[in-house]
């Protein structure tokens, strides 16, 4: 593996020898379910995984919610307690599962940091060398899907919208509805925007779960090693 | 790469920065700046490294259970440091006050690095801060500071000794190397920040009359006077 950078003090990226998978896009756009069906066919074939996400720190997690709660943040103090966030998973969950040969799994990763950071008018070359302590991951899916879907999914979820999903702090306009549609057009563009520079794998979302499972798959199954990758079976797409 | 250059201040504000080793004296400078300055009617906000209210509970519970890596120690000071940066320092620079700061990145600078991060990538983090108008370096020899330290308060810090490093077994030994260490991360800024370097070792109120000097010279004071009374 490699660092997009200098790297992490101490850590020999070449030493990693598990894989990093990272699934990008908005809420709605099927994340944890794709992950959820990655994991079963990963383990259903003898790998080892682990989960990680954004806000899943051990360290300033708490903080950082109650933060958002309050609505206190100004930007770049945002920015560095994502980067805390994520960093201390990094060295504390994701470095050592890698030096453990497991599959690493990651719930948004870097991407969604820098979009959203981008998309409200910050420096693009500061945040980057904030993560210039990440490890390249070994595959980057994102899933697009366009905002009109994604409301309609948000609100079946749970019958609202959220209010940094909506981007309502960088104000783009009063209307929750209105905001969430122009927040995620611009996040969509951005992500589009890096998908060449960071070889995204863009996956149309708009479609059944089974589906794109089975593209996530043909994408991961030549990532892996030992007897076991040899037979590794794509699970057949039926209707869900 | 090149320099890694602090923003010059383009506010109507000034901005002047302490540093130097635990033990330089360097607070106790800051403090009687204030006073004067306070007393002599100018506006003034002070602030000490490592304060905001924010951060200040994911800290505690990272350094007390030493969940803290390198990487992770500079980030979450960076991250105390732009808050109090957002939300204070830069807001009052723009409203015209002079603004004392009891360290400033430099602390984190000579701090990271000792603990392995990489300077470009420390001094990246912080370039959105602005360049003080005046960095005052209290210099002593480190054997000083040193025992200043040890003589008064026998109870030393995990961190403050650096004993995250594993440089001793001993946190006394631990800490003289690590402030030797820190020392010579300074001496090296001097040129490359532009220090204003006071000799720490002599007596406090010496140190005081150039200090207030070296500021009266620097900075138009009478521009910074209160305008309005805002009390009796």
């Amino acid at each position: 593996m490699k660092f997009f950078g200098e790297g992490l003090p101490g850590v020999n990226a070449a030493r990693l020898t598990g894989k990093l998978i990272a699934i990008e896009g908005a809420d709605g756009s099927g994340r944890s379910t794709q992950i959820r069906m990655l994991t079963d066919w990963l383990e259903g074939h003898g790998y080892a995984t682990v989960n990680v996400g954004l806000k899943r720190s051990n360290l300033v997690s708490e903080e950082l919610e109650a933060a958002m709660q309050g609505n206190v943040l100004s930007p770049i103090t945002f920015s560095l307690f994502y980067a805390t966030d994520f960093a201390d998973q990094l060295e504390n969950i994701i470095v050592p599962a890698l030096k453990a040969g497991l599959i690493v799994l990651a719930d948004r990763y870097i991407y969604t940091l820098l979009a959203r950071d981008i998309v409200r008018g910050g420096n693009a070359e500061w945040v980057e060398s904030l993560y210039s302590i990440a490890l390249v991951p070994d595959v980057v899916f994102y899933l697009d899907v366009a905002p009109r879907f994604l409301v309609e999914r948000n609100m079946q979820k749970s019958a609202q919208l959220d209010y940094w999903e909506s981007g309502m702090d960088i104000r783009l306009s009063r209307d929750i509805f209105d905001s969430f549609m122009r927040y995620q057009r611009l996040m969509r563009n951005e992500f589009r925007r890096m998908s060449a520079r960071y070889n995204f794998e863009v996956i149309n979302g708009n479609r059944p779960p089974r589906s794109i499972a089975n593209d996530l798959q043909k994408h991961v199954a030549p990532l892996l090693k030992g007897p076991q990758a040899e037979k590794m079976n794509i699970s057949p797409v039926s209707a869900d | 790469m090149g320099k890694i250059e602090l923003r010059k201040n383009s506010s109507k504000g000034r901005l002047i920065a302490v540093e130097g080793m635990d033990g330089s004296g360097k607070s106790t400078q800051i403090y009687l700046l204030k006073r004067w300055l306070e007393l002599e009617g100018y506006k003034v906000f002070f602030t000490e490294w490592n304060s905001s209210v924010l951060v200040k509970k994911a800290t505690k519970k990272g350094k007390t259970a030493n969940l803290l890596t390198p990487t992770t120690f500079s980030l979450i000071h960076c991250t105390d440091f732009a808050d109090r940066f957002e939300r204070q320092i830069w807001p009052l620079l723009c409203a015209g006050y002079i603004v004392l700061a009891d360290r400033y990145c430099f602390t984190a600078f000579a701090r990271d690095a000792v603990r392995g991060c990489s300077p470009d990538w420390v001094r990246t983090m912080y370039s959105f801060a602005t360049q003080p108008d005046i960095t005052f370096f209290f210099q002593v020899p480190p054997e000083v500071a040193i025992n200043r330290i040890l003589d008064g308060r026998p109870t030393l810090k995990y961190h403050e000794a650096g004993m995250d490093l594993g440089l001793s077994a001993d946190i006394y030994e631990s800490f003289r190397i690590f402030q030797g260490r820190i020392n010579d991360a300074y001496i090296s800024m001097i040129p490359e920040y532009d220090f204003t370097v006071i000799d720490a070792t002599q007596p406090i109120d010496m140190q005081q009359q150039l200090v207030r000097r070296i500021v009266s010279e620097r900075i138009d004071l009478p521009v910074y006077k209160w305008k309005v009374r805002s009390r009796v």
